[in-house]
C-alpha cells in the first residue's frame, strides 16, 4: 500500500515546479501551463485526504477546482489574444501598461 | 505493486512537469503538460477516484489542452523561442522556491498527520453514487455558484476575444 506522505510529497514536487514556471519563465503562454500545474498538484491532495480520511469531501472540492480552472484558463486565453491583438507581445515584462 | 505503479507515474509526471517549465517552445511545454495530466490522472486511478480520472482527461486534456494549443496556433509564437530563456535578476525568486519547498518537505516529513494508513473499507460500485448524491444534496448551493461562474467566463471570453466593432 502506497503510504499517504508519498502522495503529499508528489504534490510538494508539483507545486514547487509550478511556482518556479509561474516566477521565473517570462513568457505568458508557459506561465498559464504552470498555474495549471500548481492547480492539479493541489488536487493530487485534496483526493489523498479524501481517500486516506475516507471523506468525499476532497473528491468534491476537486471538481470543484476543475471547474474554476476550466473558467480562469477560458478567461485568461481570451485576454492573452486581446494583448497579443493589441499590443504583439507575449512576455510578461512587457506588459506594463497598468502602471500608469 | 501499487507502490511501484505510484512511482512510475509520479516520476513520469515530474519528469514532464519539468518538461513543461524548461522547454524553450511553448509548443512542446503543451504537450508536455499533456503527458503529466495524464499520469495525473493514472495517480487519480490508483487513488480510487475513477471519476475524477474521467473528468481528469475530459476537462484537463481534451478541453483545455485543446484551447491552449489553438491559441498558440493564433499567435505567433516563433519570436518568443527565440527570446532568452531564463534572464537575470530572478535569484530572489530562486531564493525563494527553494525555501518554500525545503519548508514543505520538512514539514510534511517531521508531522505524523501524514502517516496514516489506508483505510480497508470495500464500498463496492456505488461510490459514484454516493459521490453524487453528496455532490447535489450537501453541495447544491457552490454547485450552482460554479454553474453561474462558468457562465460568466463563457460570456467574458467572447466578449475579450471579440475583434472592436468598427
Amino acid at each position: 500500500m502506497v503510504p499517504l506522505w508519498w502522495y503529499i510529497l508528489l504534490g510538494v514536487v508539483l507545486f514547487v515546479i509550478g511556482a518556479a514556471g509561474v516566477l521565473l519563465r517570462r513568457n505568458i503562454l508557459v506561465v498559464l501551463m504552470s498555474l495549471e500545474l500548481l492547480l492539479n498538484s493541489v488536487n493530487i491532495n485534496f483526493i489523498a485526504f479524501g481517500r486516506y480520511y475516507d471523506d468525499f469531501r476532497g473528491q468534491i472540492f476537486a471538481i470543484f477546482v476543475i471547474a474554476i480552472t476550466a473558467a480562469e484558463v477560458a478567461v485568461a486565453l481570451g485576454i492573452l489574444v486581446a494583448l497579443v491583438r493589441n499590443k504583439s507581445t507575449l512576455k510578461v515584462d512587457d506588459v506594463t501598461m497598468m502602471k500608469g | 505493486m501499487d507502490q511501484a505503479f505510484f512511482l512510475l507515474f509520479a516520476a513520469a509526471s515530474v519528469i514532464t512537469a519539468l518538461t513543461v517549465v524548461l522547454a524553450r517552445n511553448p509548443v512542446h511545454s503543451a504537450l508536455a503538460l499533456m503527458a503529466c495530466f495524464l499520469q495525473i490522472s493514472a495517480i487519480f486511478v490508483l487513488l480510487e477516484a475513477p471519476l475524477l480520472a474521467v473528468i481528469q482527461i475530459f476537462v484537463y486534456v481534451g478541453a483545455i489542452m485543446v484551447l491552449f494549443l489553438f491559441v498558440i496556433m493564433m499567435i505567433d509564437v516563433r519570436e518568443a523561442v527565440l527570446q532568452r530563456f531564463l534572464p537575470g535578476g530572478n535569484l530572489p525568486a530562486l531564493v525563494l522556491l527553494v525555501l518554500l519547498g525545503v519548508e514543505m518537505l520538512v514539514l510534511v516529513l517531521w508531522s505524523d498527520r501524514f502517516s496514516v494508513t489506508e483505510p480497508v473499507v470495500v464500498r463496492g460500485g456505488d461510490q459514484i453514487r454516493q459521490l453524487s448524491t453528496t455532490l447535489f444534496a450537501d453541495y447544491l448551493l457552490p454547485f450552482e455558484a460554479a454553474s453561474v461562474i462558468l457562465l460568466a467566463a463563457l460570456v467574458g471570453a467572447i466578449v475579450l476575444a471579440r475583434k472592436e466593432q468598427g
